[in-house]
């Protein structure tokens, strides 16, 4: 398909501005000027419109498919919060930061804290902010609180342990706050390795981040003794949310000795993940954290109004422009009040449902390193097809013509040719089924007609696409610029 | 004459007197598949044995190569920068990485022979 | 209300399947002492209550005309942008793992990315990041990352919010972070003749300042060069419709947030951030980047690649922590861009400079209302008031009016400062009230 470059006709228009009501402006000095007008396309609305419907049909979403992607919990978007949100969407950010002008933002406000108060009872903690704006950004965010919490305490730490079946945010993450990487091994049950995790336990430990259930789908039921370990050597622990999904109204992070945790409002609650994004990642803490959240935060009158406190002297400051992605908080407390306790339950048990009656009727086709009761995903090995030279990747696209989104593939690390399916609560027993059988067939071909999972898929408007002639020639500009 | 040993983590390295050749072996560069970046060390950099020398990357996969002795490095094969590739058709000759000064010829004692790496990666 | 489909029915023959007696006998591995102590939510409820809590709650926000912007500004948005990225073959889509049905998204990053490098004058751009301030710290991190220095200058003419996120994101790493205090709105250009040597990673600047003066940092680009240092420029989308840009002045990152191309002010976010860097530091980019490639067949198509830079392959050595990142909203920023195209992007930032400098104009007629500077500006500018500013725009805000930001409690010692944003969307008449508003304001 042709890019809208290609499209483009010169002195052609699309929009037309509001009316110069006023006089030009003397123009500017031309040292203060570029040299021409940006590059754009040049079209009417029409071949703008016609170019990204095109465009639309060239992807697929979780309206149109089944998408179990492992980690990434792709349960429905419902319509009604893409409605609410827009609500919100006239009004300025700055208003509530003018004098006087909290009283002009109560409602974005009040939802600001109320999602805040939510999550609070949801995880167990003492306090949250909404201000992280991804998973990623919340882990980097509770970082540097748990930085900000020793270097208050005088505390001298190096370290940060992750399991190695963590996400690579978490190392990552932790690394921008300048920690150095302890990686603990995962044990024969596909939990962090105990012996070693207290090998590794010293009083330089400032943190150990742990994703509860794991990305292997798998509960540790040590996690309060692993929780306690730490604390013996002045280290907090991490709950990185990504799979809270699967423990909703089971287990608090809090409860179980958790400091910090995020969240992921673009997977456990239900809003839409935009193609990669936004997402939204809160963070919720225990109370030694509390004074060290980032500003402003909103704060509850004794008369029932709100306002903005940013007259906190051991904030780390701010990690955002503002409050967060509010439209997705929007989204969020919309789905929250909508299932309520009793919906937030049902999701969590129902995507453990489905999770394992995937894993029930998979697991004598693939190879399943850690075979026991899964949570909200399974994780499966394609090392049964790779005798036939079958990896997960021809899986992956085999899936893709069949009229499913794969599943996550190569992922964890740690699980070779890894397929980590993560169905979802929103999901039928039907559509399962269709997808059982496509996986089965997949299996079948493998040993049968290996040679047809190669070529796929053939359904999809490009074949296989050569990933290493795009790493080398680097061509991510259509001017090569 | 030149004396070729091997590393657990696939390095191979040719020494030749005092200048130590670097490189990954066939099998290390089978295994990551078509490699598409080598991050070559600075000339004049120094290393101690199995520290980390530079770094490779293929599509879906980033490696560190290490150094299988210690010693400064005194030049690298500019060819990389425009060719990845050759490390997949060539790992062995043309695609050596670094040449280095040796600090140590006894750390030799810690290297695999042919024979022994062979065996090492049938292993795996 | 929930969204599962599941009939007690179906429940049943999948425990079957599963060979467990109930749901609750999946949780076994949890044992009972660690469950929830409390969870004490609220119970459900339907879409339309719902719906009606939050259009109490708007309600409880009051719409103001907002002379307001300080790094998020209202500007018209089109209405097919909001037609076509609601097309929930985007919005319900995940990161394009799977190139091969994900090219809608992917061929779109690509012409985002393009329009970027269009805009900035630079040759390579990410997918997108958060926001502006996130991006300017990320542009710090990645220049200390290619120098291998430790010292950062951060203009203090740069949004406030920004050069504390960059404060926060740099607090504890082996970083010394030098604020340079602005002069009449502008760079202190003779202190960073000083303070530019050879161990400085990178000078942080913005155009236009956050007080709304326009720059050329070319000088400084060319100071930095001889030191060694990279120059980051953060930007405002829209005035590059007509400003100088950032690889013409010899910058060497340029970041920016991208609210202003197509996306509602929406109480702060999502909006997101842009990064373009010249393209031989295209392996230290932060974030996703998509790049072109062929299938199988030769046809053209579209992958996200140099994926080794990132977390889910090389974890701690990544360039970022990043994963997430706001493609839709880049998506919209891309169609925002389409509809204006090339005219259209340089008539609005015209338009918006003509409104401001109409509205500069009968405001500093005001009695003892002055401009702050002689600068040239853009669609900002910074008055001096006869007053402290906080309590002039608190009494114009109880007109309906958000006359501007106050710059006392960004810097000390500026009480009398009043930033103005003027976009294309304030018409002559609101432009006039408010001149009669702050007039009566002030003197009345």
């Amino acid at each position: 398909m042709e890019l809208i470059y290609e499209k483009s006709v010169d002195g052609r228009a699309g929009v037309r501005l509001p009316a110069g009501d006023v006089p030009a402006a003397s123009p500017l000095p031309a040292g203060f000027l570029r040299g021409e007008p940006a590059g754009l396309p040049e079209l009417s609305e029409l071949d703008v419109v016609r170019h990204f419907t095109q465009l639309s049909r060239r992807n697929i979403g979780v309206d149109t498919t089944f998408y179990p992607l492992g980690s990434c919990t792709m349960k429905y978007n419902a319509k009604a919060l893409e409605e609410g949100a827009r609500l919100f969407t006239p009004f300025h950010p700055m208003v509530p930061l003018l004098p006087g002008g909290e009283k002009f933002s109560q409602g974005a406000l009040a939802i600001l804290h109320r999602m805040g108060k939510l999550l609070e009872e949801i995880t167990g903690m003492d306090a949250v902010t909404c201000q992280p704006l991804a998973g990623a950004h919340g882990e980097v965010t509770g970082i540097m609180l748990i930085a900000a919490y020793h270097k208050a305490k005088g505390n001298r730490k190096r370290y940060v342990i992750v399991p190695d079946s963590s996400h690579g945010t978490n190392p990552s993450s932790a690394a921008m706050v300048g920690y150095e990487i302890v990686t603990v091994p995962t044990d024969a049950c596909g939990d962090m390795d105990r012996e070693k995790y207290k090998a590794a336990l010293s009083g330089e430990v400032a943190a150990v981040m742990m994703t509860c259930p794991n990305t292997l789908g798998l509960f540790n039921p040590h996690i309060k003794e692993i929780c306690a370990l730490a604390h013996a050597v002045d280290a907090l622990v991490y709950y990185d949310g990504a799979n809270l999904n699967a423990i909703l109204g089971k287990l608090r992070p809090g409860d179980v000795g958790f400091d910090v945790v995020h969240v992921n409002l673009h997977k456990t609650f239900g809003t839409p993940h935009g193609s990669g994004g936004p997402g939204s990642g809160p963070v919720g803490v225990k109370q030694a954290l509390v004074p060290y959240l980032p500003v402003p935060r909103v704060v509850e009158g004794g008369d029932g109004r709100f306002s903005l406190d940013s007259d906190r002297p051991l904030s780390i400051g701010r990690t955002a422009n503002f409050f967060g992605n509010f439209g997705v908080i929007a989204r969020a407390y919309g789905y929250t009040l909508m299932l309520g306790k009793e919906g937030l339950i049902d999701a969590g048990e129902l995507a453990v449902l489905n999770a394992n009656y995937v894993l029930a009727r998979l697991k004598d086709l693939y190879d399943l390193p850690y075979d026991q009761t899964c949570m909200h995903e399974c994780v499966f090995s394609a090392s049964r097809q790779l005798r036939h030279d079958i990896r997960a990747i021809d899986i992956a696209k085999f899936l893709i013509d069949k009229g499913f989104h794969p599943p996550t593939v190569y992922f964890p690390l740690i699980v070779k040719e890894a397929i980590m399916i993560e169905p979802t609560e929103t999901e039928s027993k039907a559509t399962l089924d269709a997808f059982i059988e496509a996986m089965r067939e997949a299996a079948v071909l493998a040993e049968k007609d290996p040679a047809a999972l190669k070529r796929a898929p053939v359904t999809t408007p490009i074949s296989r696409p050569d990933e290493t002639k795009a790493a080398r020639e680097q061509k991510v500009c259509h001017f090569g610029c | 004459m030149t004396m070729t040993f091997y590393t657990k983590e696939h390095e191979w390295v040719k020494i030749d007197g005092n200048i130590a050749t670097v490189g990954i072996t066939d099998y290390a560069a089978h295994q990551l598949g078509d490699i598409t970046f080598v991050e070559l060390p600075a000339a004049g950099k120094t290393v101690k044995q199995f520290d980390v020398l530079c770094a490779i990357e293929s599509v879906k996969a980033a490696s560190d190569i290490y150094a299988p002795v210690s010693g400064k490095v005194i030049s690298v094969n500019e060819a990389l920068n425009a060719s990845p590739e050759i490390v997949n058709s060539s790992p062995e000759e043309e695609a050596w990485m670094a040449r280095l000064q040796m600090a140590d010829p006894a750390e030799t004692s810690k290297l695999m022979r042919r024979e022994r790496y062979d065996e090492y990666c049938k292993g795996l | 209300m929930g969204f599962t489909p599941h009939t007690r029915e179906e429940i049943r023959e999948m425990l079957a399947a599963i060979g467990v007696g109930s749901v609750g006998d999946l949780f076994h591995s949890i044992p009972q002492a660690l469950r929830a102590r409390s969870f004490d939510l609220p119970p459900g409820m339907s879409e339309f209550e719902m719906m009606t809590r939050l259009q109490e709650l708007a309600g409880r926000n009051a719409d103001v005309v907002p002379f307001v912007g300080g790094g998020f500004y209202d500007h018209i948005i089109p209405a097919a942008v909001d037609h076509l990225a609601g097309r929930s073959e985007f919005y319900t889509a995940y990161t394009p793992y799977q190139p091969e049905c994900s090219q809608g998204t992917l061929q779109a990053l690509f012409e985002y990315q393009t329009a970027i490098c269009r805009l900035t004058g630079l040759a390579s751009s990410n997918a997108s990041l958060y926001d502006g301030g996130t991006a300017l710290a990320e542009a710090a991190l990645m220049a200390l990352r290619i120098t291998g220095r430790s010292r950062i200058l951060l203009d203090g003419a740069v949004n406030p919010f920004s050069r504390s996120i960059v404060r926060t994101y740099l607090a504890n790493l082996p970083v010394e972070v030098v604020e340079l205090p602005p002069v009449c709105g502008e760079s202190d250009r003779s202190r960073f003749s000083r303070e530019i040597d050879d161990r400085t990673a990178a000078v942080l600047v913005q155009n236009p300042t956050f007080f709304g003066c326009v720059a050329d940092y070319g000088d400084l680009a060319g100071q930095a060069h001889r030191c060694g240092a990279l120059l980051v420029s953060s930007v405002y989308a829209v005035s590059l419709g007509l400003l100088k840009t950032p690889g013409e002045m010899g910058a060497d990152i340029a970041v920016g947030d991208g609210q202003s191309l197509g996306n509602p002010l929406s109480f702060g976010g999502p909006s997101f951030g842009f990064l373009a860097a010249g393209k031989q530091y295209i392996r230290n980019v932060p974030g996703r980047i998509v790049g072109e490639t062929v299938d199988r067949e030769g046809r053209r198509g579209f992958v996200l690649t140099l994926q080794a830079r990132e977390q889910h392959i090389k974890r701690q050595k990544a360039t970022s922590n990043i994963c997430s990142n706001q493609s839709l909203c880049a998506l919209r920023g891309l169609i925002f861009l389409s509809c204006l195209g090339r005219r259209g992007l340089t008539d609005l930032a015209m338009r918006n400079r003509d409104k401001a400098e109409y509205a500069k104009g009968v405001l500093t007629a005001i009695r003892g209302v002055t401009a702050l500077s002689g600068a040239p500006t853009f669609n900002e500018f910074t008055l001096c008031l006869p007053r402290p500013a906080g309590e002039v725009v608190s009494s114009l805000l109880k007109r309906g009016i958000a006359a501007g930001v106050p710059l006392g409690p960004y810097y000390p010692g500026a009480e009398h400062g009043l930033l103005v944003t003027v976009t294309e969307k304030r018409s002559r008449d609101q432009i006039d009230l408010l001149a009669r508003e702050l007039e009566t304001a002030l003197w009345n």
